[in-house]
């Protein structure tokens, strides 16, 4: 189903005002603003307690510049740009980081910690820190902490730290705009639910029951 | 604070209901129907998911990606105000107790973002004493109740199919939807491990029942309030057209500190602080009707004591605050590698499953009383904060596009990893029937107020082995449908360890049994009719009246007792008895 027509089935439901005004292209735009940059002012509801906090979090930095620019670095080695979408800078995951570290403070030391173990790693090894050394310095670190399974026994902080690391980077990718759109996720739209696709039955070799087909909702 | 000093409101009501949840907004809808002058307390603010929305948002337009806080536990986006926690507001826990409480504050409560289960009671439900021995029967049977049901189905609107079963009774349904791809695959596996699959209940509208509200476009998220009215909610479904009578004054931001009682010991009224200017106020009126919640409702009770009522109100049995009970609460994960890779569609569908497993076993054949249902979970779902992680716990594990990979990585092997496992993992969920124990309770601590200065609860809370036995064999079932259908488990293949992850009492938040009802005064709070035994013109009609929860989510039974109970309060009125 379009766009335009899952909004006449609204229409049609009745009860569509807001809604229609929460779809609109204007307001979309304006979230992306403030959701991403987190100015503090949000377009879901807020009661009064948390709009003080947004503000509060909105007013505070936590990482440094060295941080941010490491951030943007490592993201990018996780979530590079490919043929179907753009890169984690691209989606604004250093930004995402930077938020969730103050919303959920239990990230600040591991993250703050592991990203200072990496840049004393670079400079035992390179003389320099992790986002000033060489994209093969940089990638030659990375293969020794990205996989847990067969990473030295000490290298293990920086396992930890990368588990993390990737995780923050994927939700913050898999959660914009960009990454849902790579992701396939198709949902969040007005329709009319009239079951699992033919061919996709066909290809699990399922089918429904006449018992589900005579007693389940159908649209037209 | 230079001037303090009790304000009286004006007006005398012919009801005072406290609390604008399930229980309080079908009082206050049947009695402002019925004509009576009615002022509704709620503890928290206005709330109408036609204007505070969050339908139909995406992840980036919260900055957290609908993680929670301590604001919203269940995510960003949820509906419900309140929490586990509140600031200002404690509750404490005798030693050794795991007990939790979610208070939800706001118009409504938490009908706004409850999961919309709306299963009846059975017949054996009410009568669970006769059967096993344990706990208690109910002054009422199913028959007693039926009728309500039947009309409370039809009024509010509720899907589901007719199946004949004994236990879990037909209904007035509205068609449900299909199942979806992980249901049909979980339902083979189910019905291979020998568990029923049916199509769920879910008061949700599949079809519009009036011009009022309008029908399910299929968002996946009646959790976050649904700005079409089509999902139940005390809020859209019963406060408002309640308010539109006329006949209801609702005063928000009200938190009830006692029930006020005259010399004979007739309830004359509440008194309530008010959160908006920290004054203190009392109204006035004929009946009180308590709603505020199965704990805050005891609790209530407890801090209403008068000469006439020594121990609280209603409480010349000592059985207000015993009994608590919640369901029990067990899950597990898994992934199906079937659906790695899967073609992309929507399938958000309605803000549940679309199948359900109701109780289908023969107790004498087990080591433990009492039943569960299984809730599914999975499918194609909207990504937010927690998508991601972990992925070097999967992509070791699995063969991604026929390639074994080492675990963990990064680039643009790790991003096709993501889409490949996107839409695979499932979760089943057991919740079941615990035994109402006098063990079990709330008190008031002497020892501690909330900021308000009004005395908190202390809860004395433990499961007993039946649970424990009891979320065990949910666990050997899960392996079992997971097993049966070629899923893998990923988490929750608990043991003894943890009690078979048995969630501690609380959490599953279907908290009942602090004010019984029951045919003798000595035993029981309430008559059947959810009327104080020692204060005629006192009723509770929320989760504290039951005696038993059954083992089906409580607000269906809740609505429909409160249907009956008003009205019953509304033909006492009229025979001038009340």
């Amino acid at each position: 189903m379009d766009r335009r027509s899952s909004l006449k089935y609204i229409a049609l439901s009745a009860f569509s005002g807001v809604l229609l005004d929460a779809c609109k292209p204007a307001d979309k735009k304006a979230t992306l603003v403030a959701g991403a940059n987190g100015d503090g002012n949000l377009t879901i509801d807020r009661t009064p307690e948390e709009a003080a906090h947004e503000k509060k979090l909105a007013s505070e930095q936590f990482f440094t510049e060295h941080e941010m620019a490491t951030i943007a670095v490592l993201s990018d080695i996780i979530i590079p740009a490919d043929d179907v979408s753009g890169s984690a800078t691209d989606a604004k995951v250093p930004e995402f980081i930077e938020f969730i570290v103050k919303d959920m403070p239990d990230h600040q030391v591991p993250m703050r910690g592991g990203l200072r173990w990496l840049d004393l790693q670079m400079a035992n090894r390179h003389g320099k820190a992790f986002k000033d050394c060489t994209k093969a310095e940089q990638i030659a670190m990375v293969d020794a902490i990205a996989y847990p399974g067969k990473a030295a026994p000490e290298m293990k902080q920086g396992v930890a730290f990368f588990n993390r690391m990737r995780g923050l980077t994927a939700t913050g990718f898999f959660t914009s705009e960009m990454g849902i759109k790579d992701l396939g996720y198709m949902g969040n739209r007005p329709n009319q639910w009239n079951g699992i696709p033919a061919d996709v039955l066909k290809q699990y070799n399922l089918a429904y029951s006449e018992k589900e087909i005579k007693e389940c909702v159908q649209y037209t | 604070m230079g001037d303090f000093q009790i304000k009286e409101q004006p007006k005398e009501y012919d009801a005072i209901i406290v609390g604008s949840g399930a229980g309080g907004g079908m009082a206050a809808y049947v009695l402002a129907n019925a004509g009576l002058k009615v002022a509704l307390l709620e503890a928290g603010p206005m709330y109408d998911p036609a204007k505070n929305v969050m339908q139909l948002k995406w992840p980036w337009e919260s900055p957290r990606r609908g993680a929670n806080t301590k604001f919203r536990h269940f995510g960003d986006f949820d509906a419900a105000y309140g929490g586990w926690e509140l600031d200002g507001e404690p509750y404490t826990r005798a030693q050794g107790t795991e007990w939790d409480w979610f208070r939800s504050r706001m118009l409504g409560g938490r009908t706004n973002h409850w999961g919309r289960i709306s299963l009846r009671f059975g017949p054996k439900d009410f009568k669970r004493k006769s059967i096993d021995g344990l706990g208690e029967n109910w002054p009422i049977g199913y028959e007693d109740v039926k009728p309500f049901y039947d009309r409370i189905d039809q009024m509010l609107g509720i899907f589901g199919t007719n199946e004949g079963l004994e236990n879990d009774p037909d209904g007035y349904f509205l068609p449900p939807p299909r199942p979806r791809l992980h249901e049909l695959m979980i339902k083979k596996g189910a019905v291979a491990a020998g568990v029923p699959v049916i199509p769920n209940r879910l008061s949700i509208l599949t079809k519009p029942i009036n011009k009022e509200r309008g029908a399910c476009f299929y968002c996946h998220q009646c959790g976050r309030g649904c700005t079409a009215y089509a999902d139940f909610s005390s809020s859209s479904v019963l406060v408002n057209p309640a308010l539109k009578t006329g006949n209801v004054d609702l005063f928000t931001n009200a938190m009830a500190r006692e029930v006020l009682t005259d010399k004979e010991g007739k309830a004359t009224g509440i008194s309530y602080v008010s959160k908006d200017d920290l004054q203190e106020y009392r109204v006035k009126g004929r009946t009180v009707v308590l709603a505020a919640s199965t704990c805050e409702t005891a609790r209530l009770l407890l801090n209403s004591k008068s000469a006439r009522h020594p121990n609280g109100l209603a409480n010349s049995s000592g059985v207000v605050g015993k009994y608590l009970h919640d369901s029990t609460g067990a899950g597990m994960s898994g992934v199906i590698p079937e659906l790695f890779g899967r073609q992309r569609y929507n399938e958000d569908g309605v803000g549940g499953a679309h199948i359900y497993s109701p109780w289908w076993l023969d107790n004498k054949k087990l080591d433990f009383p009492r039943g569960y249902h299984i809730e599914y979970s999975g499918g194609q779902v909207m990504p937010s904060y927690g998508f991601g992680f972990g992925m070097e716990t999967r992509n070791g594990k699995f063969q991604v596009n026929g390639k074994t990979k080492e675990a963990g990585g990064y680039g643009a092997s790790l991003k096709e990893d993501f889409r490949f496992f996107y839409g695979a993992s499932i979760g089943l969920a057991g919740r079941g029937e615990a035994i109402p124990l006098e063990s079990n309770y709330c008190e008031i601590d002497p020892n501690a107020v909330d900021k308000f200065g009004i005395p908190v609860l202390r809860f004395n809370v433990k499961w007993s082995e039946h649970e424990i036995k009891q979320a065990r064999h949910m666990k050997e079932t899960f392996r079992e449908i997971l097993h049966q259908m070629g899923a893998v488990i990923t988490s929750g293949d608990d043991g003894p360890e943890n009690n078979y992850g048995l969630a501690d009492p609380g959490r599953i938040i279907h908290e009942a049994g602090t004010v019984r009802m029951g045919n003798d005064p000595q035993r029981s709070a309430l008559n059947k009719w959810n009327q104080a035994h020692d204060c005629k013109n006192l009723f509770v009609m929320d989760g504290a009246a039951f005696v038993s929860q059954a083992d089906k989510n409580i607000t269906w039974t809740i609505l429909a007792l409160a249907l009956r109970s008003s009205e019953y309060i509304v033909g006492q009125m009229k025979q001038r008895v009340l």
